[in-house]
């Protein structure tokens, strides 16, 4: 009786969703962010018996401006882009705005007139800054507390705007200072690096906290600190930004704090919007911001770790 | 009846399209539709001319590694200097190919003063050229000109709602012009002459000089001319596009039957191992299960299959003499 329902349900919800084609153009698998993304878009589109049709760009524009040609000639339901440049999209979207194939961008933006995708979906980098900000000052409460900072790549759209949400959410806590802010380049090494030099310059345990704009930095610090002979997650908080798996088994280890999330999920958000679009012809908003979710010891790091190991990063 | 052997490649490189259009019909009848003919002439027109140049390039036994950045440093400096000045682009289409067509005589001058194998003149200018485009700017450029929407939107709607582009048609184009050349005048002759053998040719008369600046002076004007179409293609200037072009252009010049060692080679051939390139492309697009790098295989096999098929033929050619 059991499997005549399901049967029954699986061929119902065949019947009624009827297999929409949805083509993705995807950047590359340049970083483990990027090859998440992709294995979550893959999983989105088979729960939700969505026929997908996947392009890897190889980082070049062209190959991304074909697919999309050859997806409008396909006559897909949609159309999903993860563009590689900000310029250059227009006639492409403009063909096909004319064959009425509905595009979402995903995780980054266009510079051509809004009226030419449905909708973009993507995190907003000021406010995973202020999450990041919040838990700290919730955290130490009135106790005064000297922050220093890894930032990222100088001039990088994510260092700017990561570095400002942070010090939107401390203003007004005078308790709360930055005290040293340097450039980590988002890498490991660059974090151990200049987290030893932070060490040395401020003799150690006058340093109450830590903001890195992101987990590999503070992966980098955190075992300068080891090195160092003192207590990362206890003698000085951790705070960054991503959530990648690694992070997770540091805060499960206690040797980080928090962590918010860069989800790799742009397809759910996407979906939503696209089923709905079909369903009643409903606009959403141009831009879909996803979810900048914290995570602290609290949160189960090893399930959250063991939940995105195997997605590619 | 006989054939050439000479036209064995051009024949192959034909019946492989063909036969590869077919099975893409067979298995997704839409490819056969006027909307997929014409993506493959518009997607590939900045391919297509950039090849031209390089099909008289390997006619002659060299080879231009420069294009890719040319092209790239193209679409920058039109953007920059639309974007300072407000030069009509037409004026700055003809700053830009008498850069590009200079730059290309000066490495075929270089080549030929200097007796240098053309791979590391042409590496410098590879080099060169990108970095001027990064000496431009560093940024992706939008370029937003009245007269640039006029030609990115001048397409003929052919019945089934397929596309024929203006820059689709200026590829045709280049394709027939650099036929004539290589294959009607006596440019084109001197050409085949040295291709064949720099030695034999000067013994025939044939002015070896004058012909080399020649013939890197036109692939670097098809190279400008291909960054034009680039830039009207994306509509902005970007000093990291086309990366590896080059390298492309010389793999559609091979799979077209040109013997990669030169003298041999009709340049009909290059639009078709172009249009094999593409339509590997599409394939794996519409398949959309297939990773895209399958696209680097199939073409790395068709790359060997006719270096094997063009050593096979020397060796007819040879038992025959």
């Amino acid at each position: 009786m059991k499997t005549l329902l399901t049967t029954t349900a699986i061929i119902l919800g065949a019947v009624s969703a009827q297999a929409q084609t949805v083509g993705f153009s995807q950047i590359g698998s340049e970083s483990g962010w990027r090859a998440a993304e992709t294995t979550l878009t893959r999983q989105q589109a088979e729960e939700r018996g969505i026929d997908l049709r996947f392009s890897d760009a190889q980082q070049r524009q062209e190959n991304q401006i074909a697919a999309i040609r050859s997806f409008v000639a396909q006559g897909v339901d949609a159309i999903l882009l993860a563009p590689v440049v900000a310029t250059g999209w227009d006639s492409v979207l403009e063909e096909a705005a004319e064959a009425e194939i509905p595009v979402v961008l995903l995780d980054r933006r266009v510079d051509s007139s809004d009226d030419l995708y449905l909708t973009a979906v993507g995190s907003d980098l000021v406010h995973e800054g202020e999450v990041a900000g919040q838990w700290l000052a919730d955290e130490v409460g009135d106790e005064e507390c000297r922050i220093v900072e890894l930032e990222g790549t100088t001039g990088s759209s994510p260092a700017i705007d990561r570095a400002t949400g942070f010090r939107n959410a401390i203003e007004g806590h005078d308790n709360l200072e930055i005290v040293r802010s340097q450039t980590g380049d988002f890498t490991r090494t660059g974090g151990k690096e200049v987290m030893e030099s932070f060490l040395q310059a401020e003799s150690g345990n006058e340093i109450c906290a830590l903001y890195a704009h992101n987990d590999d930095m503070a992966l980098g610090a955190i075992q300068a600190i080891n090195e160092a002979g003192m207590n990362p997650g206890e003698d000085i908080l951790i705070v960054s930004i991503d959530a990648v798996p690694d992070i997770f088994q540091a805060i499960a280890n206690g040797d980080a704090n928090a962590t918010v999330e860069l989800t790799p999920n742009m397809a759910g958000p996407a979906f939503d919007a696209l089923e709905a679009y079909w369903e009643s012809g409903t606009e959403p908003e141009k831009f879909i911001q996803t979810d900048s979710a914290l995570y602290t010891q609290d949160d189960d790091p090893m399930a959250e770790y063991e939940a995105r190991k195997d997605l590619g990063y | 009846m006989s054939v050439n052997p000479r036209l064995y490649p051009l024949l192959a490189t034909i019946g492989i399209f063909i036969a590869a259009y077919i099975v893409c019909w067979l298995q997704f009848p839409y490819m056969l539709s006027t909307r997929v003919a014409g993506n493959l002439l518009t997607d590939n027109a900045y391919l297509g001319i950039v090849a031209v140049g390089m099909t008289l390039v390997i006619l002659s036994g060299g080879i231009d590694l420069s294009v890719g950045s040319v092209i790239a440093f193209s679409g920058v400096f039109i953007a920059v200097v639309l974007r300072e000045t407000g030069l009509h682009p037409l004026i700055v289409f003809a700053m830009l190919l008498s850069i590009t067509t200079a730059f290309g005589a000066a490495m075929g001058g270089i080549i030929h003063g200097l007796a240098m194998p053309p791979f590391i003149v042409t590496l410098a200018g590879m080099f060169l050229a990108r970095g001027a485009s990064y000496m431009l700017t560093i940024d992706s450029v939008p370029i937003s000109d009245p007269f640039y929407e006029a030609l990115k939107d001048a397409y003929w709607l052919m019945p089934g709602k397929g596309r024929l582009t203006f820059i689709g048609i200026l590829m045709l184009l280049s394709v027939a012009v650099g036929a004539l050349i290589a294959h009607r005048t006596r440019f084109g002759a001197s050409v085949f002459a040295i291709g064949g053998g720099e030695h034999t040719a000067r013994l025939m008369g044939v002015r070896v000089g004058p012909v080399t600046v020649g013939i890197y002076a036109f692939s670097g004007f098809m190279a400008g001319l291909s960054g034009i179409v680039f830039s009207i293609y994306t509509g902005s200037g970007y000093p990291l596009a086309t990366v590896g072009a080059e390298l492309t252009a010389i793999a559609a010049v091979v799979i077209g039957g040109t013997l990669l060692t030169g003298g041999a080679g009709y340049m009909v051939g290059t639009l078709f191992g172009v249009l094999t390139m593409g339509l590997i492309q599409t394939y794996i697009v519409f398949d959309g299960s297939l990773s895209s790098w399958w696209a680097k295989i199939v073409i790395g096999v068709l790359l060997l299959l006719f270096i094997l098929l063009q050593r096979g033929l020397l060796r007819v050619t040879a038992l025959r003499a």
